[in-house]
């Protein structure tokens, strides 16, 4: 029952009805091409995978027996895709979702991701997964795990401790013994093994997937007026409701027809956006900054980025996947390492991607992200670097004043920068 | 722990004085506070360290001086002066939605470490588990305005509900590894520090005093269960559980534990409680209200209702009281690791889970009821809380309350509307057990504990 990685077959890709439900529309059934009305149709699909359901089992390609839910930051989800389980990554229920449920069973006082992942539970949107698992990125995010045992008990509702101290020798063998864990109690939980090679075709796939995201990333660092951040985001986040084999050539067919965008460059600062690690900002926020600045870096989805190289694809697949996070990781807020600071690998993306500025966000409630923003700010006012402190939450819906702020920022920068 | 609990034992002319918990905690803590004063200048090491999952007893046989910057903080709210050193770092750019202990410590360190209970050394090294999250992003502050560096202690926590690790399996084991792996690397940085070398006979006389801390420690817990309960778990348990972590593995701490042991015991069997006319038996889930405890005690007590368990005893203790947390001392560093590893899945980290534990001692402390104080800025506890609450009152029909204040936010303090939610609270409970105003709880006692 493993998938078959449509990169090794990819003629596989639109062969079923249900596979073409969860991928891009075939270019054949659109008629005349224009790449334009092509790319927006890309992306128009992105975003309707966005705002829809979880799929549910019988809407799942061929290959496919269920769908397996994590929560941010990282997950390694070669190990439940290998495992004929889709990945999906819940990130709330943005601001479209009314909460009916979670009141009762979470203060206000926590972050809204936390608050409409938990109303997508206890409203049946997620019913239909075989599993959810949540990490130790921060207090909030490990009560889920209970949250979910206490009302999902159906479901595998794990805490994946990821380690918080990668640097002690030692760290890739208790990843590796962590995964294992997880894979085992998946397996049991399936009734069937997730065998060596799956875990390597997966890897396969994945690789090519993260290669696919970084080239997304360059072009956006080399020529930002080709792509923006929320066409950017989109692409990526359409990963969460569709199996990576699938991402991988939509990833494919949209970096050529961003390639070939014949587009003029203009007068727009360059900055990073940082603050969306884990709770998503709503997309009116993302089309806020775009209309004033070309974000040539950020963290947003960083967990679907978060290994930085390709595994390698030899020795021991498990082994595999926990020295690439020990050794080649991202970072974020929520991930502690000796030798990434946090204001060290800030500095590496404003230079990496040669921004003018930084927009520093949080999260409302977000205590690692607010953390952040005070040490980020501070230290971007001590190496004279401009920035903008913004506050968002996933459910706003009035982005009027952020424009303006954004307006004056951008506009500042420009007086500055000429 | 607090600044006073009421334990009105007065000794007879010329007896030697009976032990006095309070007495007793308060003078260790002005120690504790005054060898802290002089560190530097008598050229000792320092280390931050939390309440959970904190290597103590490595950092004892290096003989750091211990900081607790969460005690520093609360303390800062026994004394009423919190407020200030709030308000110092939320000016300083910190949202009210952050942690106030590690607001106000912001604020100490704004203020050059200068606390109501002395100066506060800046320490050599901090030690930050991940059972908090929180106490990550508090050593990252550390990192950057007094440059003292973190060793991160990740210690495997309880993965999922029913999750039963037993000594010696091999989750166990393979967890133990790892925490072993960073208790090597963590004493080869103390060395560095310290330019000492390790002594593993230190270790293993460190874990014997903790061995004997821990066994009289279990007793007290135990105690509890006897109706009357001999103390208020949080009340006079915060002076107790003080002591459990700036004492812990040192000689005054064992004697502490054994006299308290003692005397309780004694109580015990005299039949005395806490309070003369104990009525109802609660729970209270959470951390404390440390600007507010002892106000809060008394609307309770005045119901008569007695405080029998609090989980914080067991999580703000490092989980030593969740069974059969003994160090083997032939084996020191393994053992450390074992229990270490034990006592975060039972003892910390299953807060994520917490009807598990709370459903247990309902009824080991044969409870009438459950208190639940939401902390808005302490998502460690308070996230689950609500749900929590759900879970138990449905499953269980046990009665329960649930009041939000701060830890030391005198801000979020309102008295009015706390009173009046007790005494709802306590009009219920009257209703549903049937008793007149005045009914005293009769109920034998539950004796003993682990011997
Ligand atoms: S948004 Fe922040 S507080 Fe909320 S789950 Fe994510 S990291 Fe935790």
């Amino acid at each position: 029952m493993t998938p078959q990685p449509a990169d090794e077959n990819p003629a596989a890709l639109h062969r079923s009805a249900e596979q073409a439900a969860l991928g891009p529309p075939p270019p054949a059934e659109l008629g005349a091409r224009d790449p334009e009305q092509r790319l927006t149709e890309l992306l128009e699909h992105c975003n309707d995978r966005r705002l829809g359901p979880v799929p549910t089992d019988d809407a799942l390609p061929a290959g496919y027996s269920g769908t397996f839910g994590h929560f941010p930051v990282y997950f390694p989800e070669e190990i439940v895709h290998a495992g004929g389980l889709l990945p999906v990554n819940l990130l709330g229920g943005g601001n479209k979702l009314e909460l009916k449920y979670a009141d009762a069973h979470m203060g206000s006082f926590i972050c809204s991701i936390c608050r409409s992942t938990t109303e997508m539970g206890l409203n049946g949107s997620l019913k239909s997964l075989t599993g959810f698992v949540t990490h130790p990125i921060c207090d909030a995010a490990k009560h889920l795990g209970g949250i979910w045992a206490r009302n999902f008990p159906e479901q595998l509702a794990q805490i994946l401790y990821l380690p918080q101290n990668p640097n002690t020798p030692g760290a890739v063998r208790y990843t590796a013994a962590e995964y294992q864990r997880l894979r085992g109690d998946v397996e049991k939980q399936l009734g069937r093994p997730i065998d060596d090679e799956a875990l390597w075709r997966s890897i396969r796939t994945y690789n090519r997937n993260r290669a696919l995201l970084r080239e997304l990333y360059a072009l956006r660092a080399a020529e930002p007026w080709k792509v923006s951040c929320t066409e950017s985001y989109l692409l990526l986040r359409a990963r969460t409701r569709m199996p990576a084999e699938t991402h991988n050539l939509l990833l494919e067919e949209a970096l050529g027809l961003l390639r070939a965008r014949k587009r003029v460059a203009q007068d727009k600062p360059r900055v990073v956006f940082v603050g969306g690690f884990c709770e998503q900002p709503p997309l009116e926020m993302l089309e806020a900054i775009d209309d004033t600045c070309y974000v040539v870096d950020d963290d947003l989805l960083i967990g679907l980025r978060w290994l930085t190289a390709d595994v390698p694809e030899a020795g021991d697949p498990v082994w595999a996947l926990a020295e690439a996070f020990v050794e080649h990781a991202a970072a974020s807020p929520v991930q502690h390492d000796e030798r990434k600071t946090k204001e060290a690998y800030l500095m590496d993306m404003v230079r990496g991607s040669r921004a003018d500025a930084v927009i520093v966000t949080a999260a409302k409630f977000c205590e690692p992200g607010l953390d952040e923003q005070v040490a980020w700010s501070k230290h971007l006012d001590a190496v004279s670097v401009r920035h903008l402190v913004l506050e968002f939450e996933e459910k706003m819906t009035s982005f009027e004043q952020m424009a303006m702020q954004l307006e004056t920022f951008a506009e500042s920068l420009l007086f500055a920068l000429a | 722990m607090s600044t006073s609990a009421a334990d009105p034992t007065q000794a007879p002319e010329g007896a030697v004085p009976e032990f006095n918990a309070q007495k007793e905690g308060q003078r260790l803590f002005k120690d504790w506070y005054g060898g802290l004063e002089h560190a530097k200048e008598r050229g000792q090491y320092v280390a931050n360290v939390f309440v959970m999952g904190n290597a103590v007893e490595i950092l004892r046989t290096f003989d750091f001086q211990l900081v607790f910057p969460e005690i520093n903080s609360l303390q800062m709210g026994v004394r009423k002066v919190s407020e200030e050193y709030l308000r110092d770092s939320e000016d300083y750019g910190y949202s009210p939605d952050v942690c106030s202990y590690v607001k106000a410590d912001v604020g100490l360190i704004l203020r050059q470490q200068k606390h109501p209970a002395g100066t506060i050394p800046k320490a050599d090294i901090a030690i930050v588990s991940n059972m908090c999250s929180t106490f990550i992003k508090w050593g990252e502050i550390w990192e950057r305005m007094l440059d003292t560096p973190s060793f991160v202690l990740d210690l495997p926590g309880q993965r999922g509900s029913s999750w039963r690790v037993r000594p010696g399996d091999a989750q166990h084991m393979a967890d133990a590894q790892w925490i072993e792996a960073q208790f090597r690397d963590l004493i080869g940085r103390c060395e560095k520090i310290t330019g000492k070398r390790f002594d593993m006979d230190r270790l293993a006389e460190v874990e014997d005093r903790v061995n004997r801390m821990v066994h009289h420690w279990n007793n007290v817990m135990a105690l509890n269960r006897a109706c009357p309960a001999p103390y208020n778990a949080m009340l006079d348990g915060l002076t107790y559980i003080g002591i459990m972590n700036v004492y812990r593995g040192t000689e005054e701490g064992v004697q502490f534990m054994r006299q308290l042991d003692e005397q309780l015991s004694a109580k015990v069997a005299r039949g005395e409680g806490r309070i003369d006319n104990e009525r109802f038996r609660l729970l209270f889930s959470g951390t404390p209200c440390y600007v507010s405890m002892r106000r809060l005690v008394e609307l309770f007590e005045s119901w008569g209702g007695v405080f029998a368990y609090s989980d914080y005893l067991t999580f703000a203790a490092g989980g030593m009281d969740a069974g059969e947390l003994v160090y083997d001392t032939s084996r020191p560093l393994e053992s450390l690791a074992e229990i270490t590893a034990l006592a975060a899945q039972r003892g910390l980290s299953n807060q994520f889970f917490a009807h598990e534990r709370l459903a247990q001692q309902l009824r080991e402390y044969d409870v009438d009821g459950i208190v639940f104080h939401g902390i808005k800025s302490c998502r460690f506890v308070s996230s689950g809380m609500a749900d929590t609450r759900n879970y138990l009152t449905e499953r269980l029909k046990i009665p329960s309350l649930y009041i939000e204040s701060d830890l030391i936010d005198p801000r979020y303090w309102s008295d009015a509307q706390i009173k009046n939610r007790v005494d709802a609270f306590f009009e219920s409970l009257q209703q549903r057990s049937g008793g007149a105003p005045g009914d005293t709880k009769i109920r034998l006692p539950v004796v003993g504990g682990p011997s």
